[in-house]
Protein backbone atom coordinates (compact mmCIF):
# COMPACT_ATOMS: atom_id res chain seq x y z
CA UNK A 1 0.00 0.00 0.00
CA UNK A 2 1.50 3.12 -1.29
CA UNK A 3 1.30 6.84 1.47
CA UNK A 4 0.25 8.56 -1.12
CA UNK A 5 0.89 12.04 0.94
CA UNK A 6 4.40 10.77 0.96
CA UNK A 7 4.69 10.65 -2.85
CA UNK A 8 6.27 13.80 -4.81
CA UNK A 9 4.21 15.98 -7.34
CA UNK A 10 5.66 13.91 -10.51
CA UNK A 11 4.82 10.51 -8.70
CA UNK A 12 1.39 11.25 -8.57
CA UNK A 13 0.99 12.28 -11.78
CA UNK A 14 2.53 8.88 -13.08
CA UNK A 15 0.22 6.96 -10.36
CA UNK A 16 -2.49 9.01 -12.11
CA UNK A 17 -1.74 8.48 -15.69
CA UNK A 18 -0.77 4.76 -15.11
CA UNK A 19 -4.14 4.75 -14.21
CA UNK A 20 -2.97 3.66 -10.38
CA UNK A 21 -4.76 6.23 -7.94
CA UNK A 22 -8.01 8.40 -9.29
CA UNK A 23 -7.07 11.84 -8.70
CA UNK A 24 -10.15 11.12 -6.05
CA UNK A 25 -8.40 9.06 -3.83
CA UNK A 26 -5.18 11.28 -4.16
CA UNK A 27 -7.51 14.21 -2.96
CA UNK A 28 -9.30 12.63 0.01
CA UNK A 29 -5.73 11.27 1.10
CA UNK A 30 -4.28 15.07 1.35
CA UNK A 31 -7.77 16.30 2.79
CA UNK A 32 -7.60 13.60 5.74
CA UNK A 33 -3.93 14.23 6.83
CA UNK A 34 -4.94 18.39 6.26
CA UNK A 35 -7.96 17.48 8.48
CA UNK A 36 -5.90 16.23 10.86
CA UNK A 37 -2.80 18.41 11.00
CA UNK A 38 -5.09 21.89 12.27
CA UNK A 39 -2.87 22.06 14.76
CA UNK A 40 0.29 23.14 12.24
CA UNK A 41 -2.51 26.33 11.57
CA UNK A 42 -1.15 25.51 7.44
CA UNK A 43 -4.71 26.75 6.59
CA UNK A 44 -6.41 30.12 6.61
CA UNK A 45 -9.29 29.01 3.94
CA UNK A 46 -9.83 24.79 3.30
CA UNK A 47 -11.78 24.27 0.09
CA UNK A 48 -12.03 21.15 0.71
CA UNK A 49 -15.51 20.03 -0.03
CA UNK A 50 -15.14 21.53 -3.49
CA UNK A 51 -11.47 19.96 -4.04
CA UNK A 52 -13.26 16.74 -4.29
CA UNK A 53 -16.23 17.31 -6.04
CA UNK A 54 -13.63 18.31 -8.64
CA UNK A 55 -11.84 15.35 -8.02
CA UNK A 56 -14.63 13.25 -8.92
CA UNK A 57 -15.65 15.08 -12.01
CA UNK A 58 -11.90 14.67 -13.22
CA UNK A 59 -11.80 11.14 -12.56
CA UNK A 60 -15.85 10.60 -14.52
CA UNK A 61 -13.65 12.65 -17.68
CA UNK A 62 -9.92 12.40 -16.86
CA UNK A 63 -7.55 13.93 -19.51
CA UNK A 64 -4.29 12.61 -18.95
CA UNK A 65 -2.79 15.21 -21.36
CA UNK A 66 -2.73 17.94 -19.08
CA UNK A 67 0.72 18.40 -16.80
CA UNK A 68 -1.35 18.30 -13.44
CA UNK A 69 -4.01 15.93 -14.32
CA UNK A 70 -6.03 15.91 -11.16
CA UNK A 71 -3.92 16.64 -8.76
CA UNK A 72 -4.97 18.47 -6.01
CA UNK A 73 -2.93 21.54 -4.64
CA UNK A 74 -3.10 24.25 -2.12
CA UNK A 75 -1.56 27.80 -2.43
CA UNK A 76 -0.30 31.37 -0.74
CA UNK A 77 -3.67 33.18 0.70
CA UNK A 78 -1.89 35.68 -1.43
CA UNK A 79 -3.23 34.63 -4.77
CA UNK A 80 -6.76 36.05 -5.29
CA UNK A 81 -8.79 32.86 -6.24
CA UNK A 82 -11.88 33.69 -8.10
CA UNK A 83 -15.02 32.49 -5.38
CA UNK A 84 -12.59 31.88 -2.61
CA UNK A 85 -11.71 34.39 0.21
CA UNK A 86 -7.87 35.52 -0.34
CA UNK A 87 -7.05 37.44 3.09
CA UNK A 88 -2.80 38.23 2.57
CA UNK A 89 -2.55 37.14 5.83
CA UNK A 90 -4.73 40.57 6.81
CA UNK A 91 -7.66 41.77 8.82
CA UNK A 92 -8.46 44.22 6.45
CA UNK A 93 -9.28 41.61 3.21
CA UNK A 94 -10.44 38.82 5.94
CA UNK A 95 -14.11 38.74 4.07
CA UNK A 96 -12.56 39.90 0.47
CA UNK A 97 -13.70 37.23 -2.29
CA UNK A 98 -12.05 37.95 -5.68
CA UNK A 99 -13.79 38.19 -9.18
CA UNK A 100 -11.34 37.01 -10.67
CA UNK A 101 -8.12 34.74 -10.88
CA UNK A 102 -5.00 35.00 -10.55
CA UNK A 103 -2.96 34.49 -13.96
CA UNK A 104 -0.68 32.14 -11.63
CA UNK A 105 -3.13 30.00 -10.31
CA UNK A 106 -5.35 30.03 -13.43
CA UNK A 107 -2.01 28.19 -15.43
CA UNK A 108 -2.33 25.63 -12.81
CA UNK A 109 -6.23 24.83 -12.80
CA UNK A 110 -5.85 24.41 -16.94
CA UNK A 111 -3.36 22.22 -16.36
CA UNK A 112 -5.96 19.89 -14.34
CA UNK A 113 -4.48 20.88 -11.00
CA UNK A 114 -7.37 21.47 -8.24
CA UNK A 115 -7.50 23.67 -5.37
CA UNK A 116 -7.48 22.46 -1.86
CA UNK A 117 -6.76 25.30 0.01
CA UNK A 118 -5.49 28.73 0.47
CA UNK A 119 -2.27 28.93 3.15
CA UNK A 120 -1.41 31.22 5.62
CA UNK A 121 1.49 33.69 5.45
CA UNK A 122 2.60 36.73 6.79
CA UNK A 123 0.37 40.07 6.34
CA UNK A 124 0.76 40.73 2.89
CA UNK A 125 3.95 39.11 2.74
CA UNK A 126 5.63 41.27 5.17
CA UNK A 127 7.71 39.04 7.62
CA UNK A 128 10.15 36.59 7.72
CA UNK A 129 8.41 33.82 10.23
CA UNK A 130 5.09 33.97 9.79
CA UNK A 131 4.66 35.19 12.75
CA UNK A 132 2.57 38.68 11.41
CA UNK A 133 -0.37 36.65 9.66
CA UNK A 134 -3.61 37.70 11.55
CA UNK A 135 -4.84 34.30 11.31
CA UNK A 136 -2.05 33.17 14.18
CA UNK A 137 1.55 31.78 13.36
CA UNK A 138 2.13 28.49 11.64
CA UNK A 139 4.02 25.46 13.05
CA UNK A 140 7.16 24.10 11.40
CA UNK A 141 6.77 20.45 11.12
CA UNK A 142 10.28 19.84 11.62
CA UNK A 143 9.43 20.90 15.71
CA UNK A 144 6.81 22.06 17.78
CA UNK A 145 7.22 25.88 18.19
CA UNK A 146 9.51 26.23 15.68
CA UNK A 147 8.81 29.37 12.70
CA UNK A 148 8.75 28.16 8.98
CA UNK A 149 10.06 30.68 7.63
CA UNK A 150 8.05 33.68 5.79
CA UNK A 151 6.41 34.91 4.27
CA UNK A 152 4.90 32.27 2.71
CA UNK A 153 5.48 30.20 5.69
CA UNK A 154 2.17 28.22 5.43
CA UNK A 155 2.64 27.05 2.25
CA UNK A 156 6.50 25.85 3.48
CA UNK A 157 4.74 24.34 6.53
CA UNK A 158 2.03 22.37 4.48
CA UNK A 159 4.51 21.36 1.67
CA UNK A 160 6.87 19.38 4.38
CA UNK A 161 4.04 18.04 6.45
CA UNK A 162 2.82 16.31 3.42
CA UNK A 163 -0.96 18.53 3.36
CA UNK A 164 0.09 19.21 -0.36
CA UNK A 165 2.43 17.89 -2.65
CA UNK A 166 3.69 21.03 -4.22
CA UNK A 167 2.67 24.63 -3.81
CA UNK A 168 3.25 27.92 -4.97
CA UNK A 169 4.34 31.13 -2.93
CA UNK A 170 5.65 34.42 -3.20
CA UNK A 171 9.66 36.03 -2.93
CA UNK A 172 9.84 39.73 -2.57
CA UNK A 173 12.89 39.33 -0.57
CA UNK A 174 13.31 36.22 -0.06
CA UNK A 175 9.79 34.57 1.33
CA UNK A 176 9.87 31.70 -1.06
CA UNK A 177 13.72 30.42 -0.53
CA UNK A 178 13.97 31.07 3.23
CA UNK A 179 10.80 28.57 4.28
CA UNK A 180 11.96 26.21 2.06
CA UNK A 181 15.02 26.13 3.89
CA UNK A 182 13.93 26.56 7.18
CA UNK A 183 11.66 23.53 6.27
CA UNK A 184 13.86 21.15 4.39
CA UNK A 185 11.81 21.50 0.72
CA UNK A 186 12.73 23.25 -2.49
CA UNK A 187 11.42 26.67 -3.20
CA UNK A 188 12.55 28.64 -6.96
CA UNK A 189 12.34 32.49 -6.72
CA UNK A 190 11.58 32.96 -10.72
CA UNK A 191 13.24 36.19 -12.76
CA UNK A 192 11.13 39.42 -12.19
CA UNK A 193 8.91 39.32 -15.31
CA UNK A 194 8.76 35.36 -15.49
CA UNK A 195 5.24 34.73 -13.73
CA UNK A 196 2.49 36.84 -13.94
CA UNK A 197 1.73 39.66 -10.91
CA UNK A 198 -1.79 39.80 -11.90
CA UNK A 199 -4.20 38.86 -9.60
CA UNK A 200 -1.24 38.72 -7.16
CA UNK A 201 -2.09 40.88 -3.53
CA UNK A 202 0.82 43.53 -4.36
CA UNK A 203 3.55 44.07 -1.57
CA UNK A 204 6.66 45.57 -3.73
CA UNK A 205 5.97 45.84 -7.08
CA UNK A 206 9.43 46.33 -8.61
CA UNK A 207 10.25 43.01 -6.39
CA UNK A 208 7.36 40.81 -6.13
CA UNK A 209 7.77 37.31 -8.42
CA UNK A 210 5.62 34.08 -7.88
CA UNK A 211 7.58 30.59 -7.62
CA UNK A 212 6.87 27.04 -7.39
CA UNK A 213 7.72 25.18 -3.97
CA UNK A 214 8.49 21.72 -4.26
CA UNK A 215 9.40 18.19 -2.74
CA UNK A 216 12.65 18.12 -5.09
CA UNK A 217 14.07 19.20 -8.07
CA UNK A 218 12.44 17.76 -11.06
CA UNK A 219 8.75 18.59 -9.46
CA UNK A 220 10.08 22.56 -9.56
CA UNK A 221 11.31 22.29 -12.66
CA UNK A 222 7.15 20.99 -13.77
CA UNK A 223 5.56 23.46 -11.46
CA UNK A 224 7.64 26.44 -13.09
CA UNK A 225 6.60 25.44 -16.62
CA UNK A 226 3.14 25.52 -15.69
CA UNK A 227 3.20 29.07 -13.77
CA UNK A 228 5.46 30.79 -15.91
CA UNK A 229 3.79 32.79 -19.24
CA UNK A 230 3.60 36.11 -20.59
CA UNK A 231 0.56 37.48 -19.91
CA UNK A 232 -0.71 40.59 -21.16
CA UNK A 233 -2.42 41.20 -17.98
CA UNK A 234 0.89 42.26 -16.01
CA UNK A 235 2.44 45.45 -17.85
CA UNK A 236 6.21 44.22 -16.65
CA UNK A 237 5.34 40.38 -17.55
CA UNK A 238 8.87 39.73 -20.11
CA UNK A 239 7.53 38.13 -23.16
CA UNK A 240 10.76 35.57 -23.77
CA UNK A 241 10.92 31.74 -24.96
CA UNK A 242 10.26 29.95 -21.99
CA UNK A 243 11.60 26.32 -22.17
CA UNK A 244 10.24 23.53 -21.19
CA UNK A 245 12.37 23.63 -17.67
CA UNK A 246 11.44 19.42 -16.68
CA UNK A 247 12.35 17.96 -20.16
CA UNK A 248 15.31 20.18 -20.58
CA UNK A 249 16.55 18.66 -16.85
CA UNK A 250 19.89 17.47 -16.86
CA UNK A 251 22.04 16.58 -14.39
CA UNK A 252 24.78 17.23 -16.85
CA UNK A 253 26.72 20.36 -15.48
CA UNK A 254 30.43 19.64 -16.89
CA UNK A 255 32.08 22.75 -17.82
CA UNK A 256 29.29 25.20 -16.10
CA UNK A 257 31.31 27.86 -14.54
CA UNK A 258 29.88 28.49 -10.34
CA UNK A 259 31.08 31.68 -8.39
CA UNK A 260 31.54 31.49 -5.15
CA UNK A 261 30.85 35.59 -3.52
CA UNK A 262 33.16 36.11 -0.82
CA UNK A 263 30.71 39.04 0.59
CA UNK A 264 28.74 35.90 1.45
CA UNK A 265 31.09 34.89 4.27
CA UNK A 266 29.42 37.24 7.09
CA UNK A 267 30.69 37.54 10.48
CA UNK A 268 28.54 35.07 12.82
CA UNK A 269 27.54 33.03 10.52
CA UNK A 270 27.45 29.41 12.10
CA UNK A 271 30.40 26.85 11.02
CA UNK A 272 27.30 23.82 10.18
CA UNK A 273 26.80 26.65 7.56
CA UNK A 274 29.91 26.92 6.31
CA UNK A 275 30.58 23.58 6.05
CA UNK A 276 27.10 22.83 4.06
CA UNK A 277 28.41 25.44 1.32
CA UNK A 278 31.83 24.16 1.03
CA UNK A 279 30.06 20.74 0.67
CA UNK A 280 28.17 22.52 -1.54
CA UNK A 281 31.18 23.40 -3.47
CA UNK A 282 32.42 19.85 -3.74
CA UNK A 283 29.23 18.59 -4.98
CA UNK A 284 29.34 20.72 -8.12
CA UNK A 285 33.03 20.44 -8.51
CA UNK A 286 32.96 16.52 -8.30
CA UNK A 287 29.92 17.15 -11.53
CA UNK A 288 32.59 18.86 -13.30
CA UNK A 289 31.78 22.40 -12.65
CA UNK A 290 34.13 24.49 -12.46
CA UNK A 291 34.32 27.27 -9.29
CA UNK A 292 35.58 30.64 -9.07
CA UNK A 293 35.89 33.32 -6.69
CA UNK A 294 33.91 36.44 -6.93
CA UNK A 295 33.42 39.52 -5.83
CA UNK A 296 29.92 41.52 -5.02
CA UNK A 297 30.98 44.28 -3.32
CA UNK A 298 27.80 46.19 -2.69
CA UNK A 299 26.83 42.90 -0.77
CA UNK A 300 26.17 44.55 2.55
CA UNK A 301 24.19 47.48 1.06
CA UNK A 302 21.45 45.43 -0.18
CA UNK A 303 19.26 44.72 3.04
CA UNK A 304 19.53 48.87 3.59
CA UNK A 305 18.35 48.92 0.43
CA UNK A 306 15.49 46.71 0.03
CA UNK A 307 14.08 48.42 3.30
CA UNK A 308 13.75 51.49 1.65
CA UNK A 309 12.55 50.40 -1.71
CA UNK A 310 10.20 47.72 -0.42
CA UNK A 311 7.93 49.39 2.33
CA UNK A 312 8.22 52.31 -0.45
CA UNK A 313 6.29 50.49 -2.58
CA UNK A 314 4.40 48.81 -0.07
CA UNK A 315 3.18 52.80 1.40
CA UNK A 316 1.39 52.93 -2.50
CA UNK A 317 0.46 49.89 -2.85
CA UNK A 318 -1.67 49.58 0.29
CA UNK A 319 -3.06 52.97 -0.03
CA UNK A 320 -5.96 51.29 -1.46
CA UNK A 321 -7.15 50.03 1.62
CA UNK A 322 -9.69 52.56 2.98
CA UNK A 323 -12.31 50.48 3.63
CA UNK A 324 -14.90 51.98 0.85
CA UNK A 325 -14.99 49.41 -1.47
CA UNK A 326 -13.88 46.22 0.03
CA UNK A 327 -12.67 44.75 2.74
CA UNK A 328 -12.72 45.72 6.82
CA UNK A 329 -14.14 49.01 7.25
CA UNK A 330 -14.45 50.81 10.94
CA UNK A 331 -17.28 53.40 10.80
CA UNK A 332 -15.82 56.82 11.73
CA UNK A 333 -17.40 60.45 11.93
CA UNK A 334 -16.51 61.76 9.09
CA UNK A 335 -14.63 59.97 5.70
CA UNK A 336 -10.63 60.96 7.27
CA UNK A 337 -11.98 59.52 10.42
CA UNK A 338 -13.17 56.59 8.93
CA UNK A 339 -10.15 56.24 6.65
CA UNK A 340 -7.47 56.27 9.85
CA UNK A 341 -9.58 54.12 12.09
CA UNK A 342 -9.88 51.13 9.50
CA UNK A 343 -6.48 50.87 8.42
CA UNK A 344 -5.03 51.63 12.17
CA UNK A 345 -7.68 48.28 13.04
CA UNK A 346 -7.26 46.86 9.53
CA UNK A 347 -3.25 46.19 9.89
CA UNK A 348 -1.06 44.63 12.04
CA UNK A 349 1.66 46.28 13.49
CA UNK A 350 4.40 44.87 10.84
CA UNK A 351 2.47 46.22 7.99
CA UNK A 352 1.93 49.32 9.61
CA UNK A 353 5.84 50.08 10.40
CA UNK A 354 6.45 49.54 6.96
CA UNK A 355 3.36 51.76 5.43
CA UNK A 356 5.00 54.68 7.99
CA UNK A 357 8.51 53.82 6.83
CA UNK A 358 7.77 54.07 3.03
CA UNK A 359 5.52 56.99 3.41
CA UNK A 360 8.42 58.75 5.37
CA UNK A 361 11.22 57.72 2.62
CA UNK A 362 8.55 59.10 0.07
CA UNK A 363 7.91 62.40 1.69
CA UNK A 364 8.69 65.60 0.82
CA UNK A 365 12.05 67.04 2.08
CA UNK A 366 13.16 62.86 2.54
CA UNK A 367 12.34 61.58 -1.41
CA UNK A 368 16.19 62.49 -2.54
CA UNK A 369 18.23 61.56 0.44
CA UNK A 370 16.51 58.24 0.77
CA UNK A 371 14.05 56.80 -2.02
CA UNK A 372 16.26 58.42 -5.08
CA UNK A 373 19.34 57.04 -3.20
CA UNK A 374 18.33 53.78 -2.58
CA UNK A 375 16.89 53.48 -6.37
CA UNK A 376 20.84 54.36 -7.40
CA UNK A 377 22.20 51.90 -5.18
CA UNK A 378 19.86 49.39 -6.37
CA UNK A 379 21.86 50.14 -9.49
CA UNK A 380 25.34 49.48 -8.19
CA UNK A 381 23.62 46.05 -6.65
CA UNK A 382 22.47 45.20 -10.05
CA UNK A 383 26.26 46.28 -11.66
CA UNK A 384 28.05 43.43 -9.70
CA UNK A 385 26.06 40.87 -10.80
CA UNK A 386 26.16 41.71 -14.41
CA UNK A 387 30.02 42.00 -13.95
CA UNK A 388 29.96 38.53 -11.99
CA UNK A 389 28.11 36.82 -14.85
CA UNK A 390 30.77 38.08 -17.11
CA UNK A 391 33.10 35.21 -16.01
CA UNK A 392 30.19 32.48 -14.11
CA UNK A 393 26.76 31.54 -15.17
CA UNK A 394 25.79 30.73 -11.66
CA UNK A 395 26.05 31.35 -8.09
CA UNK A 396 26.40 28.81 -5.31
CA UNK A 397 25.66 30.67 -1.94
CA UNK A 398 23.73 29.46 1.64
CA UNK A 399 19.73 30.48 1.45
CA UNK A 400 20.02 31.74 5.12
CA UNK A 401 22.36 32.64 7.59
CA UNK A 402 20.71 30.13 10.35
CA UNK A 403 18.48 27.74 10.58
CA UNK A 404 14.67 28.29 11.54
CA UNK A 405 14.76 29.70 14.73
CA UNK A 406 11.46 29.82 17.99
CA UNK A 407 8.37 31.23 17.35
CA UNK A 408 8.65 34.65 19.30
CA UNK A 409 12.36 34.75 19.19
CA UNK A 410 12.92 37.78 16.48
CA UNK A 411 9.41 39.27 17.39
CA UNK A 412 10.90 42.32 19.44
CA UNK A 413 13.86 43.59 17.00
CA UNK A 414 12.54 44.29 13.37
CA UNK A 415 16.39 44.42 12.49
CA UNK A 416 17.38 41.29 13.47
CA UNK A 417 14.68 39.60 11.62
CA UNK A 418 15.39 41.80 8.65
CA UNK A 419 18.76 39.90 8.73
CA UNK A 420 17.33 36.81 7.83
CA UNK A 421 17.02 37.77 4.56
CA UNK A 422 20.81 39.06 3.98
CA UNK A 423 20.91 35.99 1.47
CA UNK A 424 18.35 36.29 -0.46
CA UNK A 425 17.30 40.30 -1.06
CA UNK A 426 19.98 41.00 -3.35
CA UNK A 427 18.37 38.37 -5.78
CA UNK A 428 15.21 40.39 -5.53
CA UNK A 429 17.06 43.85 -5.99
CA UNK A 430 18.73 42.28 -9.20
CA UNK A 431 15.67 40.87 -10.74
CA UNK A 432 17.61 37.39 -10.76
CA UNK A 433 16.28 33.50 -9.91
CA UNK A 434 17.41 31.86 -7.45
CA UNK A 435 16.65 28.39 -6.09
CA UNK A 436 16.86 27.16 -2.48
CA UNK A 437 17.15 23.51 -2.35
CA UNK A 438 17.89 21.41 1.12
CA UNK A 439 21.35 20.21 1.73
CA UNK A 440 21.91 19.27 5.22
CA UNK A 441 20.59 19.18 8.74
CA UNK A 442 21.82 21.41 11.65
CA UNK A 443 23.17 19.38 15.02
CA UNK A 444 19.57 20.16 16.00
CA UNK A 445 18.46 18.24 13.43
CA UNK A 446 16.36 21.25 11.25
CA UNK A 447 17.19 21.72 7.65
CA UNK A 448 19.43 24.01 6.30
CA UNK A 449 19.24 24.98 2.22
CA UNK A 450 22.05 26.18 -0.11
CA UNK A 451 21.20 29.01 -2.95
CA UNK A 452 22.14 28.65 -6.67
CA UNK A 453 21.72 32.47 -8.22
CA UNK A 454 21.41 32.41 -12.08
CA UNK A 455 21.56 34.56 -14.97
CA UNK A 456 18.00 36.50 -15.78
CA UNK A 457 15.74 34.05 -17.91
CA UNK A 458 18.45 31.16 -17.27
CA UNK A 459 16.21 29.17 -14.66
CA UNK A 460 17.16 26.12 -16.35
CA UNK A 461 20.58 26.61 -15.38
CA UNK A 462 20.02 26.59 -12.25
CA UNK A 463 17.51 23.99 -11.82
CA UNK A 464 19.86 21.36 -13.74
CA UNK A 465 22.85 22.64 -11.26
CA UNK A 466 20.55 22.21 -8.28
CA UNK A 467 19.34 18.91 -9.70
CA UNK A 468 23.17 17.55 -9.38
CA UNK A 469 23.42 18.71 -6.44
CA UNK A 470 20.48 17.42 -5.05
CA UNK A 471 21.16 14.00 -6.42
CA UNK A 472 24.49 14.14 -4.80
CA UNK A 473 23.18 14.97 -1.45
CA UNK A 474 20.13 12.69 -0.73
CA UNK A 475 18.71 14.90 1.49
CA UNK A 476 15.79 13.35 3.75
CA UNK A 477 13.93 15.10 6.01
CA UNK A 478 13.21 14.05 9.56
CA UNK A 479 9.88 14.86 10.60
CA UNK A 480 8.23 12.92 12.86
CA UNK A 481 4.45 13.48 12.62
CA UNK A 482 3.99 15.36 16.60
CA UNK A 483 1.21 17.18 15.53
CA UNK A 484 -1.18 14.35 14.91
CA UNK A 485 -2.59 13.03 17.79
CA UNK B 1 19.07 61.50 11.74
CA UNK B 2 16.39 60.35 14.17
CA UNK B 3 13.00 60.25 14.01
CA UNK B 4 10.85 62.03 17.23
CA UNK B 5 7.23 61.98 18.32
CA UNK B 6 6.34 64.82 16.51
CA UNK B 7 7.67 63.14 12.79
CA UNK B 8 5.82 60.06 13.83
CA UNK B 9 2.51 61.96 14.18
CA UNK B 10 2.97 63.91 10.87
CA UNK B 11 3.90 60.51 8.87
CA UNK B 12 0.47 58.92 11.25
CA UNK B 13 -1.12 61.98 9.59
CA UNK B 14 0.05 60.80 5.90
CA UNK B 15 -0.23 57.28 5.54
CA UNK B 16 -4.16 57.68 7.59
CA UNK B 17 -3.22 55.40 10.17
CA UNK B 18 -4.17 56.40 13.89
CA UNK B 19 -1.11 56.19 16.49
CA UNK B 20 -2.17 56.70 20.34
CA UNK B 21 0.80 58.10 22.49
CA UNK B 22 1.61 54.89 24.00
CA UNK B 23 1.69 53.14 20.05
CA UNK B 24 3.97 56.15 19.07
CA UNK B 25 6.49 55.88 21.46
CA UNK B 26 7.10 52.61 20.69
CA UNK B 27 6.83 53.10 16.50
CA UNK B 28 9.94 55.70 17.47
CA UNK B 29 12.16 53.21 18.92
CA UNK B 30 11.52 50.89 16.14
CA UNK B 31 12.01 53.17 13.47
CA UNK B 32 15.09 54.57 14.78
CA UNK B 33 16.67 51.34 15.12
CA UNK B 34 15.76 50.87 11.06
CA UNK B 35 17.18 54.01 10.67
CA UNK B 36 20.01 53.77 12.19
CA UNK B 37 20.24 50.40 10.05
CA UNK B 38 19.44 52.19 6.79
CA UNK B 39 22.19 55.12 7.53
CA UNK B 40 24.55 52.47 6.09
CA UNK B 41 23.78 54.09 2.85
CA UNK B 42 25.31 57.20 3.39
CA UNK B 43 29.00 55.23 3.21
CA UNK B 44 28.07 55.25 -0.62
CA UNK B 45 28.68 58.70 -3.05
CA UNK B 46 26.02 58.32 -5.53
CA UNK B 47 26.36 61.24 -7.19
CA UNK B 48 26.76 60.19 -11.03
CA UNK B 49 24.40 56.78 -10.66
CA UNK B 50 21.63 56.53 -12.76
CA UNK B 51 18.90 55.32 -10.19
CA UNK B 52 17.49 51.70 -11.20
CA UNK B 53 13.35 52.70 -11.33
CA UNK B 54 12.47 49.38 -13.22
CA UNK B 55 14.26 45.91 -13.42
CA UNK B 56 12.37 45.15 -16.38
CA UNK B 57 13.76 48.27 -18.45
CA UNK B 58 11.60 47.73 -21.16
CA UNK B 59 8.88 50.35 -22.38
CA UNK B 60 5.36 50.00 -21.53
CA UNK B 61 3.29 48.50 -24.08
CA UNK B 62 0.11 50.49 -25.51
CA UNK B 63 -3.01 48.00 -26.09
CA UNK B 64 -6.58 48.69 -27.42
CA UNK B 65 -8.88 50.62 -24.46
CA UNK B 66 -11.33 47.66 -24.74
CA UNK B 67 -14.00 46.30 -22.12
CA UNK B 68 -12.97 42.40 -21.85
CA UNK B 69 -14.31 41.21 -18.57
CA UNK B 70 -17.45 42.69 -17.88
CA UNK B 71 -21.01 42.41 -15.97
CA UNK B 72 -19.43 41.62 -12.89
CA UNK B 73 -21.49 44.99 -10.92
CA UNK B 74 -23.21 42.39 -7.99
CA UNK B 75 -19.70 40.64 -7.42
CA UNK B 76 -18.33 43.49 -7.15
CA UNK B 77 -20.39 45.23 -4.63
CA UNK B 78 -20.92 42.19 -3.10
CA UNK B 79 -17.26 42.88 -1.29
CA UNK B 80 -18.56 45.95 0.08
CA UNK B 81 -18.45 46.84 3.19
CA UNK B 82 -22.11 48.41 3.64
CA UNK B 83 -24.26 48.10 0.70
CA UNK B 84 -26.60 50.51 -1.20
CA UNK B 85 -28.08 48.65 -4.55
CA UNK B 86 -25.70 50.09 -6.66
CA UNK B 87 -23.51 52.40 -4.92
CA UNK B 88 -20.91 52.36 -1.96
CA UNK B 89 -21.55 54.23 0.78
CA UNK B 90 -19.09 56.49 2.41
CA UNK B 91 -20.12 58.67 5.80
CA UNK B 92 -21.45 62.45 4.54
CA UNK B 93 -18.70 64.45 2.57
CA UNK B 94 -20.97 67.44 1.56
CA UNK B 95 -23.07 69.03 3.80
Amino acid sequence: MIEITKLSLCELIKNIKDKKISSYEITKAFVERSEKSKLLNSYITEDFKSALNKAKKFDEKPNYNLKLPGIPIAIKDLFCTFGVRTTAGSKILSNFIPSYESTVSKNMWNEGAILLGKLNCDEFAMGSSNETSFFGNVQNPISKNLVPGGSSGGSASALAANLTPATIGTDTGGSIRQPASFTGTVGLKPTYGSCSRYGIVAFASSLDQAGPMTKNVKDCALLHEVISSYDLKDSTSIDFKRKLYSKELSKNIKGKKIGIPKEYRVEGMPNEIEDLWSKGIEYVKGCGAEILEISLPYTNYALPTYYIVAPAEASSNLARYDGVKYGFRSEGKNLNDMYEKTRSEGFGNEVKRRIMIGTYVLSSGYYDAYYLKAQKIRRLIKNDFDQAYKKVDAILTPSTPSSAFKIGEKTNDPVSMYLNDIFTVPVNLAGLPAISIPAGLDKKGYPLGLQIIGKAFDEQSILNIAYAIEDNINFENNISDWWIK
Amino acid sequence: MTIDLKTIKHISKLSRISVDNEKAKKLEGDLNSIFKFIEKLNEIKTDNIEPLTSIAETTLRLRSDEIKSGNIRDKILQNSPKENKDYFVVPKVVE
